[in-house]
Parts: C-alpha cells; structure tokens; sequence
C-alpha cells in the first residue's frame, strides 16, 4: 500500500567547515490523504529541516539530501528544481513561523497572495486579486477588500499569519506543511489560528504536517503525532495512543518535563543532559546518554547498537527496551523512575 | 507630507547658514591675507590698504558676513566707496582676483562638473550594482571571487593614481582619446554627444573604478543578506522561478541601501569631483574651488562651499523621499 | 502583618512614540496604574499577552525605565524617585535574569567575569574573595566551577541561562527579576531551569518577579498572580484562586485557550476571544476589555453601559464578573 506521502530513511547532512552537520538522519514519515499529523521535536531535532526537504527547499543548495520523498507516486528528491516548482505552492503549500519575516515587507498582502495564484493560473492581475480578496475572506479577515491593500506591517501577528495562510491556501494545495505557525503568537490569537487551520482542513480536506514544540497543541489539531530527536523519527502512534501509553523514553520524558495547568504543581522532571550534537553523532540509540531506562538493558547495547523502528499495530517505537517489553504499558507516570536531574552539561 | 518638507526645509535652511558662518569665520581668522593676496605684483602697504577698503575687509566682522548673506535676499553694491558697482540678485559676490561676479563664475563652472557627475554616476551604478548582484547569486563561486577580488582591488587604487594611468595609457601611448578640452561641456553642444563622451570618458572611469569598487561590496553584502531572508524561502515556497524571486523580490528589498548611498553619492558630487578636476584640467566647482581657497578668493570659496553643502543637503532628502516611495514601512501617512 | 518587601502603587509609564517620516506623535500607555505588593521569599507571576506592558513592568521596578508617575517601595523606601547616586545600592538589592541568555551575555567576555562583573561594578570584594564567590555561584547554579575562563557561545541555551542566573545572584539581592527566563528554552531544559529557580529560592529565600506569557510555567513558579492586559492588571490574587477559581472574563479566556494535553477536554465549550489587541496606543475607553470580552457580547444593553466607566479597583477589575462567557451557563467549570 502507497501512502499519499511516503519519507523513507530521508538523511539531509550541510557541509560545514567544523564537518558534517548531520541535521536529518534517516526519518520516516507517511501520510495520508485529509490527515494531520504532528511533527514534534525540540530544536535541533530536525523537524523543520524534514519539511523544508519535503518542499524541495534544499534543492540548488550545498546541503546533501538522500533517501526518498514519495509523494502521490512521485520522488521529489529525484526532481529538478524546475519540475519541484510545480509541486510548490500549487500541491504543497507551506506556513512558516514568523509572518512578518515570512512576508515581503514592500509588496501588500493582497499582491502577494495573487502572485501565488498567478504562478500555477494562466490568469490576469485582476482575476488573481479577485481570487486573493476572496481568500482573504475565507481566512477570517474581515473588510478583506480594504485589507488586500495593506501591507504585511500594518497587520497584527495574528492576521499576517491569516494571510500567510491564504497564501498558501491559494492555489488548494492537497498539503499543507505548517512550521509552528503558532509559536510566535499569543494564546489567544494562536487559538483563533487553530480552529481556522483545521476548519480549512475539513472544508479541504487537505493533509496538513504540523510542525511543532508543543504537545498540547497536536493534542488540539493532530490525529497523528511523529516524535523527533536527533533527526529520526523515535515514536508515532495516533494522538490518543501517544498521551495514554508514550512508548518511548523521551516522550515520557518530554511529557514529564512539561508543567501543566491543572496537575499538582511539585517538581517538574526534567530530562538530564542535553540534544546530542549533530556534527558527531554517537553510535548507537541516539538518545541513550540522557536515557535513564538504557541501564537497565544489557551492558553497552543502547550505545553500540542504533535501534530499529518497530511496528506495533499503529504504534511505531525506537527503543531497545520497548522492543524487549521493558517499558510496554504506563502513562507518563512510568517516566516516574526517571528522575535524576542533572545540569544540562 | 507638506509639514514634512516644511521642516526639512526650515532645516536646510539653518544648516546653510551655519555652514556659511563656519566657512566665513575660517577665512576671516585664518592666516591667510585676501587683501594683500589681491593687489597683485607691486605691493605698498598703502595699495593693501586701498584694497582692503575696496573689498570691504576693513570692517568688522559681523558686518561683512551680513553684507554677504544679504546678496542672497537682494541686489547689493561692491567695491570701495565711491567706485561701487551693481551686484544683481543672487549676489554671491565678486571674485577678490578677477572682480568677476560669481554667480557667473558658478554657472559657467557648473556645466563641466554635471558633465563628469552624470556620466560617472551611470557608469559606476551599473558597474557597481551589476557585477555587486552577479557576485551574490555566484556567492561562493569563481565569478564571485574575481568580482569580489577586482572590486578589493578597486577601492585601493586612489583616483589621482587611476587617472594618471588612464591619461598615460590611452592618451600617451595608445592615442585613441583625446586630452580633456575645454570647450566641450554639453552633450548638446556643436561637438555633438559623441565628442562629449570621449572627452569625458576618462574622468568618468577613474571615478566609476573606485566607485563601482564600493557600490559592488555593498550591493553584494546586502544582496546576500536578503537573500538569507524568510520571504525569499516563502517565495520559492510559492512555487516562484528563481528569476521573479531575484529580481521582483530580493532586489527590491537589498538595493534599499545602495539607493541611499547613491543618492548622498550624487549629491556629493556635484559639489564638484575635486582631484578629478584637478587631474584632467576640467574647470568644474571643484578645479575652481580650489584656485579660489589657495589664493584666498573668499567670496568664490564660500559660494562654491555652500553649493555643495546645499547639493548633499538636497540629495538627503531626495533620498528619505526616494526610500519611502521604495519601502512602505517608512512612509508618511 | 510586617511591611512587604517591594510594594507598587499606581505605577504608571506612558510613551511618546513618534512615527514615520512626519513623526506623528501618539502617547502609548505600557503600563497604567499598576498596584501590587511581594512578600519576602514569595513569587509574583506577572502574566498577559504581547503588549501587554509585563516586560515593561520589569524594567521599571529594576529602574532601567523611568516611571511616569506612581510609586515602587522597597522595604518602605520609594526607589522610583531615587537619584543616579542612589540607585547604584538599589540595584544590589534587585537584579534582573533576561530572555534570552545569548544576547544578554557579552560575547567577549568568559563567563567567571560575566558573573563578576556585577561585583566589579558595586565595588564589592566578598569576603572569601571574588574568585571564590564566582566557583561558589557557578557550582549553585549547576556549572562546573572550571569552566569560568570559557566563553558564552561555549554553552548551551539552558547553560547560558544558568550563566545568566548566576550573575543575578551575585550581589546576593532580595529580588530577581525574571523576564521570560524560560521562554527561550526547550521543554527538557526549561524544566531544569525553573527547577533551579526554585531550589534557589528555598535556599536563599529571595523573592522573584516571574514574567512570562507561558501560563502553565507561571502557575508552577508563583505564589501570587497578576494578569495583566492593555497596561493594566485585570485579576491579581493566590495561585489556586487564579488558576483554581478564575473570576475576570479575561483571565478564563486566557486559560481557557491554552491547548491541553488531556484528551477530550471538549474544545467546543472552549472560550474563543475574537479578534487582536487593541493598540496600546487608542485603547477602548472604560474597561479596556471590553472590546474582546465574551461576557460583554453577551450582556444585555443597559448592563453594557457599564462597563464604558473606569473599572473598579479590587482583585477583579470587572463590572459584571458574574457574567456568564458562553451561551451554555455550565461551560465555565470545564476550565477548572
């Protein structure tokens, strides 16, 4: 069976003159047609560098890009930069975090959105400022006429990223890639940019990959989440799964390490140690330095041995000691025996 | 807008003045003697005293620097009393060596230095920006290096070294130029445009040389510093050719500074392109301005200084206005 | 009940911003009015979204702003009106810990100097000696002590962080200002921090001013919240009760937008505020919510006029906190 989107062992490596910097090093993904799925990592992990490959981005570039990016039958890394402009924007379109650096600051809203119209529609500027007035209004802008004159300055956070949403929108792309579109924006408006991504979902039904740091917003938007670290994929599952039995030692830890609104608010359990570095990467489990549970395998085989994705159903895990049923059933509380906090040195 | 320009030419206004105190004062405290300077071979102290009277020297200073800028508001007399002669509005005064009004000095030095400006400006700006832009795009790459290497090269080659160069090589040995005439200053002229352009040809490339040298460094840095912006990846994201992501959105985001410099550039030149002037025999402002501040010509040396200082103040704010009219951010609601 | 230690009163800070190429003036009012006290030992979580004039705040009690008009008392002492001369032991008694660790670090400095420059400035040689202090300092706040000839960029962002700790403490003050010190940092690492900041405080017993915009960060770090909006504080009272028995429309809006982990928390009972900030420049007369107040919206004509007047002073800056926010009257318990 062929998904709609398909990554298999994608590697993306940037030359360096300290070395290779080893950003994505073998992830999977796949999607499906109308999902959403949630690409969640810290920094480093490699999760916007994946979409940024996904679109293409580091064709042209001195980056090093391997493995494959199977999307509706095609292989993307295989396409020329002129054949990868027909899938951009048209077929994937893409939101980024920071809207008013994302924007033209010389070119108004309505412009640019009718100049991402006009790339893939033999139309004339006109058309496409009707079309781009138009889409304006269906992503909650009000007075969108007066406003397609605007310039991307004189918007709010939250309405530049509205309009960085119809720009990507435009030409009804069957994805959307969103790199935490919402992360530079207060609560309330990243609320409000929320509720209209997964109602333009529906109305689309488009798959979306939301890229994202934070837990409580996939639990909000995603049917899916991908946990990233050290450029892999560690963990997927569906949403509930992940929030109800997190298979891997560092989604425990995450959700562990992440103080909450409504829990008793005693000590949060922070991960010990810090990302490992990406210019010289450790041989085996990726994560098993900062890795309480990987002493409680055999001697040396969580830093010797890198471990395999492992299928469970529609639970995918990274981990010697979930692969040996060490770590099968719990809730975040199982992270309980990973306290143990040390500086991040 | 209107309160906009108001202010910006009150401003202007106060800045000429003072420029015009400063240099009144430096000439009147300096050590040179333009009364001595004037009377010419055959000196007595009563000739220098005569003279001193006929330019108006012997009184104090406040009163000669008000009869000066009161030429600027209406006609006023020069000369010693009693041979007085007319000086019509503007009066910028009579030359302390020639007795010839400067106002005229001016409009017939002028036309020789817009002859080096306009020619000089085009030529570095399309040198500067071009190879500048090529530069960034191949960052990295061979033609990068050698743009990048001509242009270090370029800054540090001074304009007397590369017009004497330029004077010896295709005027001295190849002879397919002619030196510098006099005669032409227009393209309008009864020489005609052609005859123009190969006279000014090499003041106009000792200056581009230097200028596109600079003009490529910065339109480089800027070049690819907007090329590492995030509204580049969004326009390729949009599915943009790399050449509507170039040109239609990277150039017109990093030529923004460059379109400042040219402007104070211009401006500054027009006050008169001094060494080049003086190099290539060319009786500008600058060749002018010069003679005039050596032999102590006072009132040649103060029209000239403000000129110049009223051509950079212009050129700012042609410049705040050119860059508004570029980047909707700053503009005036 | 003794005098607290820091105690603000109708602290004010108005702008004159000017803007474009004819400099139009407009008076921008960060922070209007501010009212509230810190305990010795305590925390005071300042939350509120962008603009909301919390980092402003921050700037003024350390006196890098100058204020408008109110008062700032430390220990009974007004510091707001205090002169260049004086300020200089003020500010061994209030120290400051920034967003971001990188920036707030000269790059060319090793961070053994970093942490005592703030020693170097009061003139102050501690009694074991300044290197002594230093190692001491780097040890509390989870540095190796060795590591105090290395230079910022040599650290992690949580490291830096630390770094950044470690100065604040070095003049052993009362108070820190904490300006989103975690904001910056991964989950894994800003839970060390805040861990940190808390172990320090147990130890030391000085007070911090936490401010963020992460409400879940807030409610684990403070004793006392305020929450502020447009410049002013709109709810101000205990952790539980803020977080526990939200009264003021605006503070359970907030609460309510934050996603949550738990699975089925029911989004569609979730209180959704419409539209942006006002700008701080031409904010509504009377209550200044009452723009995007879902209460409002909901309330009958002749209850809306109302809240057009100055709002009331108290732990709840509402007319009507009895309002209901959605039309379901049963929603507002889901937040708790």
């Amino acid at each position: 069976m062929t998904s709609f989107l398909s990554v298999k062992d994608l590697h993306v490596e940037f030359p360096t003159d300290d070395g290779l910097v080893s950003a994505v090093n073998g992830m999977d993904l796949s999607l499906e047609r109308g999902e959403t799925v949630g690409l969640v990592g810290e920094s480093g992990s490699g999760k916007s560098v994946t979409t940024q490959a996904i679109m293409g981005l580091f064709k042209d570039s001195k980056a090093r890009v391997s493995g494959t990016i199977d999307f509706e039958g095609t292989d993307l890394i295989s396409l020329s930069e002129n054949r990868m402009r027909e899938y951009r924007g048209k077929k994937i379109g893409m939101i980024f975090q920071d809207p008013l650096s994302a924007m033209h600051p010389f070119y108004t809203v309505g412009e640019q959105i009718a100049e991402a119209y006009r790339v893939h529609n033999q139309v004339s500027k006109k058309a496409a400022k009707e079309v781009a007035v138009d889409m304006l209004g269906r992503v909650g802008i009000p007075a969108a006429r007066s406003r397609a004159d605007s310039y991307p300055h004189e918007f709010s956070g939250g309405m530049r990223q509205r309009a960085m949403i119809a720009m990507a929108l435009v030409c009804e792309p069957e994805l959307l890639i969103a790199d935490e579109p919402t992360t530079a924006l207060d609560v309330t408006v990243q609320a409000q940019i929320l509720d209209l991504i997964s109602g333009l979902q529906q109305e689309t039904n488009s798959a979306v990959i939301f890229v994202t740091h934070d837990l409580g917003v996939v639990a909000e938007l995603c049917q899916r989440v991908v946990v990233m670290y050290g450029g892999q994929c560690v963990e997927q599952a569906p949403v509930r799964t992940i929030f109800r039995e997190p298979g891997h030692p560092y989604t425990r830890g995450l959700m562990a390490s992440m103080p909450a609104l409504s829990d008793e608010t005693g000590r949060l359990k922070p991960i010990p140690g810090s990302p490992p570095a990406l210019l010289d990467l450790p041989k085996g489990c990726l994560f098993a330095e900062r890795c309480e549970v990987a002493k409680l395998l055999p001697e040396g085989l969580c830093r010797e041995e890198r471990p395999l994705l492992r299928i469970h159903g529609d639970h995918e895990v990274r981990c010697h000691a979930h692969e040996r049923g060490l770590l099968a059933v719990g809730g975040p509380s199982a992270a309980g025996n990973m306290k143990g906090e040390s500086a991040d040195v | 807008m209107i309160a906009f320009l108001l202010r910006r030419l009150g401003a202007m206004l106060l800045l000429l003045i003072v420029v015009s105190f400063i240099t009144f004062s430096l000439f009147h405290f300096g050590p040179a003697d333009p009364a001595s300077a004037a009377c010419g071979q055959e000196c007595t102290p009563d000739r220098v005293e005569q003279a001193r009277i006929a330019l108006g020297l012997d009184k104090p200073f406040f009163v000669q620097y008000l009869t000066y800028m009161s030429g600027f508001i209406m006609p006023r007399m020069i000369g010693a009393p009693g041979a007085e002669s007319a000086c019509a509005w503007p009066c910028l005064g009579k030359s302390f060596q020639t007795n010839e009004n400067v106002t005229d000095m001016i409009a017939n030095a002028l036309p020789f230095t817009l002859s080096i400006a306009i020619g000089a400006v085009v030529l570095w700006t399309i040198a500067g920006v071009g190879l500048g832009l090529l530069a960034a795009m191949r960052k990295g790459k061979a033609a990068d290096r050698i743009i990048v290497g001509g242009a270090s090269v370029g800054v540090s080659l001074p304009i007397p070294v590369t017009g004497l160069v330029l004077l010896l090589v295709f005027v001295g040995i190849l002879h397919v130029l002619p030196f510098t005439s006099n005669s032409i200053n227009s393209p309008f002229g009864a020489a005609g445009p052609w005859a123009w352009v190969l006279n000014y040809l090499l003041p106009w490339l000792a200056i581009a040389i230097l200028f596109s040298a600079q003009y490529i460094r910065v339109t480089r840095s800027n070049m690819i510093e907007t090329f590492n912006e995030d509204f580049m990846r969004t326009a390729r994201a949009k599915g943009l050719a790399r050449r509507s992501i170039v040109f239609k959105h990277g150039v017109r985001a990093g030529i923004t500074p460059v379109v400042t410099m040219l402007g104070m550039d211009i401006g500054g030149l027009l006050g008169g392109a001094v060494l080049t002037e003086q190099i290539f025999s060319v009786p500008g402002l600058g060749f002018t301005a010069v003679h005039a501040a050596t032999s102590g010509d006072l009132p040649v040396t103060m029209a000239i200084t403000m000129l110049a200082a009223f051509f950079i103040i212009v050129a700012s704010v042609v410049v705040d206005l050119v860059y508004a009219a570029i980047d909707p951010r700053v503009r005036i609601n | 009940m003794s005098e607290p230690l820091l105690k603000v009163t109708g602290l004010r800070k108005h702008f004159t911003v000017r803007k474009g190429l004819a400099r139009q003036a407009s008076v921008v009012k960060a922070v209007d009015g501010l009212d509230f006290t810190l305990e010795r030992g305590k925390t005071l979580g300042l939350v509120g979204e962008s603009g909301c004039g919390k980092s402003t705040t921050g700037k003024l009690l350390m006196r890098l702003l100058e204020p408008t008009a109110g008062s700032i008392a430390l220990d009974g002492r007004d510091v707001a009106s205090l002169r260049k001369d004086e300020l200089q032991s003020f500010r061994r008694r209030v120290q400051m810990v920034f967003q971001n660790p990188a920036s707030s670090l000269n790059p060319r400095m090793t961070v053994g100097s970093a942490i005592a420059a703030p020693l170097a400035a009061q003139k102050i040689t501690p009694p074991e000696g300044v290197k002594k202090r230093v190692q001491s300092l780097m040890d509390r706040v989870g540095l190796r002590p060795e590591h105090a000839n290395r230079f910022p960029h040599e650290f992690s962002g949580g490291q830096r962080q630390r770094i950044g700790i470690a100065r604040a403490l070095a003049l052993e003050p009362d108070v820190v200002i904490c300006d989103e010190p975690v904001s910056a940092l991964d989950v894994s690492v800003q839970a060390q921090v805040v861990n940190l900041l808390k172990d320090i405080q147990d130890e030391l017993g000085i007070s911090y001013i936490f401010i963020a915009h992460d409400l879940a960060v807030v409610r684990h770090m403070a004793d006392d919240v305020a929450v502020m909006y447009l410049g002013k504080i709109m709810e101000h009272g205990s952790r539980d009760q803020i977080f526990g028995d939200p009264q003021h429309p605006y503070t359970r809006s907030l609460l309510s937008a934050v996603p949550s982990v738990e699975l089925g928390a029911g989004s569609k009972d979730r209180i959704r505020l419409q539209g942006d900030l006002p700008s701080p420049a031409n904010p509504p007369s009377g209550c200044v919510f009452r723009t995007r107040c879902p209460a409002y919206a909901l309330l009958p004509e002749e209850k809306r006029l109302l809240c057009r007047d100055e709002i009331p002073t108290g732990s709840v800056a509402c007319h009507h906190p009895d309002a209901p926010l959605l039309e379901i009257p049963a929603a507002a318990t889901t937040l708790v």
